[in-house]
This record gives C-alpha cells, sequence and structure tokens, in this order.
C-alpha cells in the first residue's frame, strides 16, 4: 500500500511545484506567445527574496506568508523591466525572443551568485509545516500538503482573474484580435505589461515554494524552466486546465518512475514521456479548434 | 545575404583552409594549436546550426546531444584501445570484477567506430527529425525539445557512472588509431585532420546553399506553407538539413575527443549547447563563415576569458545574446554586408538592412 500511495502524494506535491512553475509561462508564453527563458530565473528571484525576507523578519513562521505577496512584486517588477526594456521590441520574433531571454537568464543567475554565497542560502521553514499527516498510513509531509493548496490557491485566482475581471477579458480579447481590441479601446500595450507582470509575478511565488523543498542557489532555475515549458506544451497552449492536469501527470508520473529506479533515470524517462506524448498530440491535451494551417 | 558569391565564397574557404592548414600550424605554439583544433571542433557543430538555423529557420538547442553521440563513440573506442584487451580504469574501480557492458564490446573495432560516428547521429537525427517534422512541430516547440533531449542526455551520463563514467566522463587517453597521443607530431596531426574536416564542412554547405535544395531550404524558413503548396514536402527539406547539422555536431565532438582529451557531461548538456548558438548568432546565423568563425570567437573567449575572469565571461555571453539578437539578428557578417553594399552604391538602401527586415517578417 505505502509503495503505491507514497509515490502518489509525494507526486502530487512536485507535480504542484511544477505547476507553479509553469503557471506564469502558461500566461506569458501561452497568452502571449513569448517564450521567456528567463522565467526560470525569476523563480529563482522569488526563493532568494524569501531568504532576505527571512533575514529582516526573523521569525520564520511569519516570514514566509510576507514571503508569497512580496516574492510575486519583486518577481513581477523584474519581469516588468523586461518586457518595457526587451520583450515590447521583440514581440514578430518568437524564436530569437527565446535566445534574447536566455542571455538574460546568465546573466541573473551569474548576478546571484556574485551576491549571495556559491553554495547557496538556507530558507528556514516555518514551525507550522513540520507536522505531517496520515493518509492511508503514510505521514504526508506538512510542507508538501502546504505547495499543493498553494498551487490550488494560485489556479484559483488566476482563473477567476482571467474570466471574471474587466483585465482578464482584455486579456483574452488581446489574444484572440490585437487589432480589434485595440479598435476597441483597450491599451493593449499596458494588457501586455501586466500579464508580463502577473507571469513573472507567479514565477516568484515558485519560488517561494521551492525554497521550502529544496536548495536556493543560483543554479536553481535551471532545474525547473525545461520541465514548467514541456508541462504547458503537454497541457496546450493558453489552456489553464491542460496545464493543471499535465503538470500533475508529469509530477506523479516522475515520482513512480523515482520510486520504480532512480531520480536522474526518472526524469530521462518523463522527458522522453513527454515527448512521445507531444508526437501523438503535438498541440497538446486541451485545445481550441482553429482553422489555421498551423 | 542575398545570394552567395560563386567565386569570392569559394576563394575565402580557400583562404580559411590556408590558414588554418597552412599558416597556423608554422605560427602556433603546441599549446595554442590544440586551443584552435578545439575551436574548430566547436565550428564544425556550428556550421551545422548555421545550415539548420539560419538557412533553415529551425532553432537546434539540443546540438549538444550529436556533439556526444560522436564524441562518446570516440572516447569508448580510445578509451578501450587505451585498456588494452582489459576493462578500462574508472570500471574497475567501481567493481573489480565487472563486466565489460554490453554496448561497449563493438567500440573495439576501428571501422565500427568510426561507422558510429557518422551513422549513429544520422539515425537518431533521421527519427526524431521524421517524427517532429510531419507532425509539424516547429518553431519554439522544436526548440525547447531538442534543448530537453541534450538535458536528458547529460542527466543519463551523469547518473550512469559505471557505464559512461558520470560527471568526470573520459579520459586520459593513450593511442589514437595507434598513433600515440602524447608525440606532438601525432598531436599535429590529429589537428590537421580536424582543420581538414571542417574546411570539408564548409564546402559541403556552400555547395548546398548554391544548389536548388539550398534555395529550398531558405523558402521554407521563410514561408513553409507555400513551399507546401507549390507541392514540395517541407518536412523532408528540414529533414536533410537537420540531420547534416546532426552529423557535423557528430563529427566536431569526435574530433574532440583526441584534441582535448576529456568528454564530460558538461561538454554536451543545455549550457554547452547554448553556448554553441552563441557563436552562430554572433557571426551570422545565416551566413557561410559566420557560423564557423563566430563559434572560433566564442570558443576563444571561453578559453582564455572563461578561465581568467569567469563572472566576467558569463556576462559577457548573456549580454552577447541580448545585444546580437536584439540589434544585429544576422550577426557580424550583416555589419560587413552592409559596410560592402554601402561602399559600392552609396546612397542606395544596403542590401543587408533589407535582407533583415525580410529575415524579421518572415518570422511574424
Amino acid at each position: 500500500m505505502d509503495a503505491l500511495i507514497s509515490p502518489l502524494l509525494n507526486g502530487s506535491a512536485q507535480g504542484a511545484l511544477l505547476l507553479l512553475a509553469a503557471l506564469g509561462l502558461s500566461l506569458t508564453f501561452g497568452q502571449m506567445g513569448v517564450i521567456n527563458m528567463a522565467h526560470g530565473e525569476f523563480l529563482m528571484i522569488g526563493a532568494f527574496t524569501a531568504y532576505l525576507v527571512q533575514q529582516v523578519i526573523g521569525s520564520s513562521d511569519l516570514s514566509i506568508p510576507v514571503a508569497l505577496p512580496v516574492a510575486f512584486v519583486v518577481a513581477g517588477l523584474f519581469g516588468l523591466l523586461l518586457e518595457v526594456s526587451i520583450i515590447r521590441w521583440m514581440y514578430h520574433r518568437p524564436l530569437d525572443t527565446l535566445l534574447v531571454t536566455v542571455g538574460v537568464g546568465l546573466i541573473l543567475q551569474q548576478a546571484a551568485l556574485q551576491i549571495f554565497p556559491s553554495q547557496g542560502v538556507p530558507v528556514e521553514k516555518p514551525g507550522w509545516l513540520n507536522g505531517q499527516v496520515t493518509v492511508f498510513g503514510y505521514d504526508w509531509p506538512l510542507r508538501q500538503v502546504f505547495t499543493i493548496l498553494l498551487a490550488t490557491v494560485c489556479v484559483a485566482a488566476l482563473s477567476v482573474w482571467l474570466k471574471s475581471t474587466a483585465f482578464g477579458r482584455r486579456i483574452r480579447a488581446t489574444v484572440q484580435n490585437r487589432d480589434l481590441a485595440e479598435v476597441t479601446g483597450i491599451s493593449t500595450r499596458t494588457v501586455d505589461r501586466l500579464t508580463f507582470f502577473v507571469g513573472s509575478g507567479l514565477a516568484g511565488i515558485a519560488g517561494v515554494a521551492a525554497s521550502l523543498i529544496g536548495g536556493t542557489n543560483s543554479q536553481m532555475g535551471t532545474q525547473y524552466i525545461i520541465p514548467a515549458f514541456l508541462v504547458v506544451a503537454a497541457g496546450g497552449i493558453g489552456q489553464l486546465k491542460g496545464t493543471v492536469v499535465a503538470a500533475w501527470a508529469v509530477g506523479v508520473v516522475l515520482s513512480y518512475f523515482a520510486y520504480w529506479t532512480t531520480g536522474s533515470l526518472a526524469q530521462v524517462l518523463a522527458f522522453i514521456l513527454v515527448i512521445v506524448f507531444l508526437q501523438l498530440r503535438p498541440q497538446g491535451l486541451f485545445t481550441v479548434r482553429t482553422r489555421s494551417l498551423v | 545575404m542575398t545570394k552567395l558569391r560563386p567565386r569570392l565564397s569559394l576563394f575565402g574557404i580557400g583562404a580559411f583552409a590556408l590558414l588554418l592548414l597552412g599558416v597556423a600550424p608554422l605560427l602556433l605554439t603546441d599549446h595554442w594549436l590544440g586551443n584552435l583544433g578545439k575551436y574548430c571542433c566547436w565550428a564544425m557543430a556550428a556550421v551545422g546550426i548555421g545550415l539548420a538555423w539560419g538557412r533553415g529557420g529551425m532553432l537546434v538547442m539540443g546540438q549538444g546531444v550529436f556533439f556526444a553521440l560522436g564524441a562518446y563513440s570516440m572516447a569508448m573506442h580510445l578509451t578501450l584501445e587505451t585498456a588494452g584487451d582489459g576493462v578500462p580504469g574508472f570500471m574497475v574501480l567501481y567493481d573489480p570484477l565487472a563486466p565489460l557492458p554490453a554496448f561497449w564490446e563493438p567500440f573495439r573495432s576501428a571501422a565500427f567506430t568510426l561507422l558510429a560516428i557518422v551513422l549513429l547521429p544520422v539515425i537518431v537525427a533521421g527519427l526524431l527529425g521524421y517524427a517532429l517534422f510531419k507532425r509539424r512541430v516547429k518553431g519554439a516547440y522544436f526548440a525547447i525539445l531538442t534543448q530537453a533531449l541534450a538535458v536528458a542526455l547529460a542527466t543519463l551520463i551523469s547518473s550512469t557512472i559505471r557505464e559512461t563514467g558520470g560527471d568526470t566522463g573520459l579520459s586520459d587517453f593513450k593511442y589514437f588509431f595507434g598513433f600515440v597521443l602524447d608525440d606532438p607530431a601525432n598531436r599535429k596531426l590529429v589537428y590537421l585532420i580536424t582543420a581538414a574536416l571542417l574546411v570539408v564542412c564548409l564546402l559541403v554547405v556552400r555547395q548546398l546553399y548554391r544548389s536548388r535544395f539550398g534555395e529550398l531550404l531558405v523558402a521554407t524558413r521563410d514561408a513553409e506553407e507555400r513551399v507546401r503548396f507549390l507541392g514540395y514536402d517541407p518536412a523532408n527539406v528540414k529533414l536533410v538539413a537537420f540531420v547534416g547539422a546532426a552529423l557535423m555536431a557528430s563529427i566536431g565532438g569526435a574530433m574532440f575527443v583526441p584534441i582535448v582529451g576529456i568528454i564530460t557531461p558538461a561538454e554536451i548538456g543545455a549550457a554547452a549547447s547554448i553556448l554553441m548558438i552563441a557563436g552562430v548568432a554572433f557571426g551570422g546565423r545565416a551566413s557561410l563563415f559566420g557560423p564557423a568563425l563566430g563559434a572560433m570567437a566564442v570558443g576563444w573567449g571561453q578559453s582564455s576569458l572563461g578561465s581568467t575572469w569567469p563572472d566576467g565571461w558569463t556576462y559577457i555571453i548573456g549580454a552577447l545574446f541580448i545585444v546580437v539578437i536584439l540589434f544585429l539578428p544576422n550577426g557580424l557578417s550583416s555589419v560587413l554586408a552592409r559596410f560592402t553594399a554601402a561602399r559600392r552604391s552609396p546612397g542606395e538602401q544596403p542590401a543587408a538592412a533589407t535582407a533583415t527586415l525580410q529575415l524579421e517578417e518572415a518570422k511574424s
């Protein structure tokens, strides 16, 4: 029983972390078509923000709840800066955006390496995350439950924001038909900036969650960026529910593979599985039917 | 970036060959000749990237995979040649009685190794490319998938210490197909082979660019649907370019091993694959010499600045990506083209500038 349950629960938490990392991407990549390879570094910025907030506040019980909104704003501002300075010139060159943001990511990594100790910094877990809950005889660590809750809240907030607020409507209108949206009086530039701010901010939140689970160092972004992109692609572009399902599936599959084989082999297998899946369904899990040729 | 001028490009390759094969061995010390050989290996991979990305529009972010196929094939053969009849030293380290893994066994044969260096990348790239291009996977998806493969392969090699040497990689080769690698004369020979192979790659690419295939490839890059409606299958055109690029990366990887003397997952992973692209973008992705020269420049920076000032080097590479892609999508070669165009016909719109615009338009 334990052999079945523990990878499932561990994997769900892993999937939730992946979902947090992919959520911002599904917004910037899925809605705006911008491939931001520096997204992993925004996640890293979030994690370091959690560390800095902890240095200021001291009590780890309090610092994590404070760090979440702070990391959202800090990473979001970095994203805004990137959009305003570079990405806005490149909307018509998606492939080149990818390479430019690779450069941005390299610079951010190196900056983090020089500002913070190279072996990384410790982010203390708050006391209220130390316990476990027992599920089917398996002691499930509370911080995994916390990650899942956090991901759920973020997904819910994002989908409400996109579906029910005036701003969400403007984003969707801009995505569907930029020119027409502009004609109806929507400032598409503002929409672009704010979408990018929110997308990058979500990476910051993911960073706080990641800092509670793994190490916080300058290289941490690189391990999330490719899986997160694969999750967005497998879920279907611009499809929030697809991203959720794909992230959970990848997390659980990865966890079972890791249970049966080794961690690194599991990663390889999961990569191959996603590639094979995209072979069968290049449009991803859920897709909007279009008449476009591609 | 319009058409290659046939005689000029051939003359250029000739001059390049003369520099690499004639002048460099006379002027450079053994140490720098080895370094130049290393840059030639990266340049070969870069020429392939220029073919696939610059001319074919496929951003190949995982050329490290094919580099690795060549490099590890060669490294396994050289390791076995050094070990003689026995089992390689690093394997004995973990388990004195370990038998040689089955996939190592055929690499004892020199002929099989040479065949593997050529055929493995062709098979892998052929299967992968066929599957992806027929399903019309392109653009960013293609780029991310290739990068994912590089990550996966590097992870796989790191984790299989007993079979592949893991993060420490394969090293300490004593012989290269019977030649003692310590001998400076033999090292020069290895360099000459590498430089000659690079020249051959350039010749092949020049011929491809001048052929109808080259025109079809550019057409596929700029307007894939139109090519399809004209009755060609763009998937086949892209497949040939992708396989060609993989083959060049593999040969570069294979020569990298005897020249540098070590191959590790770090040389083939995501970061290394991106560094290969940096040179191509810098030199000029769609030009003939741009990728090779750009890769050599980046390689030189990597081994000089990268070791004396590693922090600054990372910033430089990052800034290189941003500045070049943002302001010079066609790299340094477009600056040159603009300059010569301006000199030839002052007052007219420089040819390179319009070419840049066309490239941008095509991507939107």
